[in-house]
């Protein structure tokens, strides 16, 4: 039977559609990123408004209006209005790491799986340099020495990640070279930057991708670490470690403090954990139709 | 055997070289123990020989030529915090992580391969999807998070259990299984991999065909060989609860190395964070050396 070509978007949204955890997850995920690029135009006043008489308000208490649903803080202002808030700077952070430990590790996973053998050597010498550092320990000395600002924030936790993708590309590399399509684009006398950006990238990229969605829960859990510890980012700026970090002081008298960002980590990581997971499936080829069947069981 | 100790112990103190001229260098950056230390109104005089006392006036690297100097002749230097030789406050707090380590790491060893065998020996089972969900949250949630709402409920809300500190067996329930969660996750996972395959292998078809009892097949043929991958792994993650649990630690008021270093770094104790680093990398270098030994004990084609 001939199937009719579908524009490739339409596709993507049958394979997410057929499994309905990865849907879900995908949804939440565009509601976050929607609350992290629009949230603080929006609620940044109702995120800093002090309302002294709520303080601590409870959640699920009708009485203050839906903006309070979730509760109030130490100071009455809404905690649904500042995880909004915060979303951007969670995000942001995590964003931009993964970002710039992918291209930064690709890049030199790249050159060192398709350089010399010296060159490749020592680029996986300094890779490994990196992982035997206990990376917490680095990232508390370097943030203590410079200023925990967003940017150095994003500088350290991108550090500690690039071996991950520097590791993984030149295994892929290394394996992709000897195969017949890169001999011939050899023979056909293909310039280097052609075989490794035109015949190489295009495999490699989705492999990056996957790890890189699993990475984005990782770093988001590393800076929400950083920022309890108080060493990430400093207040009045805000992320979800931070909100869950200040309202520990106030365990006794109002858990919803913490509780609650904790839940938007949780959420959010779990959405991502379980979105890699089908693009793992969905990328590769020998699975990938586990999903097409539209997620029937054929066993 | 003996040049593959010599060849490993190289490597090992080449890399522990570098983590310590870095950390050396770095802590140094973050300013002047002095003003830590002394009263802002101290005179001029009193800083002067604070800095002397603590070899604080010399160049940096005269000062970590010196620094070089002591350790090699096991001298580790002197905490300014606690004025007493930074080993003895190092020796003091490890054995507080190394407990917490072991028995954790125990306790995830232990779980992770019977729930894992067990979700491997019938994938799509319940004990499949149970693992599933587990490792699916145990990958998700940040462990600060599950110790306040640990704490929360546990101490603050039932009573059961302190909230922080150390003297009964109680004060490490609550740490113990905060740091339980995101190793087991993992593991699990890794040991549903491995007895997946080993489980597929002929000699399990060989010991089925010889009526062999399924409990039997699971945990002592095929087991053996599907540790290998999972040792690997509680190596890795033993190695960094040993470098400190440092958020849980800081949480529960635990006594360990972790806290230890943070605490130094943030009070510019450099002789006490260089200690520990070394402390800590000479305990995970005896450990990845014994899980070497555990390869050759239960893969005998393995050879040193």
């Amino acid at each position: 039977m001939l199937e009719v070509p579908r524009h490739p978007a339409l596709t993507i949204m049958k394979l997410l559609w057929a499994d309905k955890f990865a849907c879900i997850a995908a949804l939440f995920l565009v509601l976050i990123v929607v609350c992290a690029a629009i949230g603080p135009y929006f609620l940044e006043d109702a995120a800093s408004k002090l309302n002294l008489r709520g303080r601590n308000a409870p959640p699920f208490d009708w009485s203050q209006g839906w903006l309070f649903m979730l509760g109030a803080d130490s100071l009455g202002r809404s905690i649904l209005a500042r995880i909004a808030v915060a979303a951007q700077n969670t995000i942001l952070i995590a964003s931009c790491a993964v970002f710039a430990s992918l291209v930064i590790g690709g890049a030199l996973g790249l050159i060192a799986g398709y350089s010399s053998r010296r060159l490749g050597d020592t680029i996986m010498r300094l890779a490994d340099v990196i992982m035997s550092f206990p990376s917490l320990l680095l990232a508390v000395i370097v943030l203590y020495m410079m200023e925990p600002s967003v940017l150095n924030l994003v500088l350290v936790l991108a550090i500690t990640r690039i071996p991950v993708y520097l590791r993984t590309t030149r295994a892929e590399v290394l394996e992709i070279r000897e195969r017949m399509f890169v001999q011939a684009a050899i023979v056909m006398g293909a310039s280097r930057m052609r075989i490794i950006f035109g015949h190489m990238l295009p495999i490699v990229v989705p492999t990056l991708i996957t790890i890189g969605t699993l990475d984005f829960a990782f770093v988001m859990l590393a800076e929400s670490a950083l920022s309890f510890l108080g060493i990430g980012i400093q207040p009045p700026d805000i992320t979800w470690g931070l909100m869950v970090s200040q309202g520990k002081a106030y365990l006794h008298q109002a858990w919803w403090l913490s509780f609650w960002p904790g839940i938007a980590i949780i959420l959010t990581t779990m959405s991502l954990n379980l979105l890699s997971g089908w693009l793992r499936i969905v990328l590769d080829p020998v699975q990938r139709w586990r999903l097409e069947m539209g997620g029937k069981n054929n066993d | 055997m003996k040049s593959f100790i010599g060849r490993r112990a190289i490597s090992s103190a080449v890399s522990l070289g570098g983590l310590i001229v870095l950390v050396f260098f770095l802590t140094r950056l973050t300013g002047d123990p002095t003003n830590l230390y002394l009263p802002l109104d101290a005179p001029m005089e009193a800083r002067d020989n604070f800095r002397v006392l603590h070899g604080l006036n010399d160049p940096l690297i005269v000062q970590f030529g010196s620094y070089v100097y002591d350790v090699l002749h096991l001298d580790f230097g002197e905490s300014i915090r606690k004025a007493r030789p930074a080993l003895e406050v190092v020796l003091e707090a490890f054995p507080w992580t190394l407990t917490l380590a072991v028995v954790t790491m125990g306790l995830v060893t232990l779980f992770a391969i019977i729930i894992g065998s067990l979700a491997a020996a019938r994938v799509g089972g319940v004990f499949d999807r149970l693992s599933g969900i587990m490792s699916l949250i145990a990958a998700s949630t940040p462990e600060f998070w599950v110790a306040i709402v640990g704490i929360f409920i546990f101490a603050v809300s039932l009573g059961w259990l302190p909230t922080s500190g150390t003297g009964t067996i109680w004060h490490w329930v609550l740490p113990i299984t905060v740091l339980f969660i995101r190793p087991f996750g993992l593991i699990l996972q890794v040991v549903r991999g491995s007895m997946i395959s080993a489980l597929s292998s002929p000699y399990v078809k060989t010991a089925r065909a010889k009526g062999v009892r399924q409990r039997a097949i699971i945990f002592v043929h095929a087991l053996r060989n599907g540790m290998l991958p999972v040792i690997t792994v509680i190596g890795d993650q033993a190695a960094g609860m040993l470098n400190g649990a440092v958020v849980i630690e800081t949480i529960f008021g635990f006594p360990g190395v972790g806290k230890l270093m943070i605490d130094s770094i943030l009070q510019r104790d450099f002789s006490v964070v260089l200690a520990s680093i070394m402390v800590t990398a000479l305990a995970i270098f005896i450990m990845n050396l014994l899980i070497d030994l555990l390869y050759a004990v239960l893969d005998p084609r393995i050879r040193y």
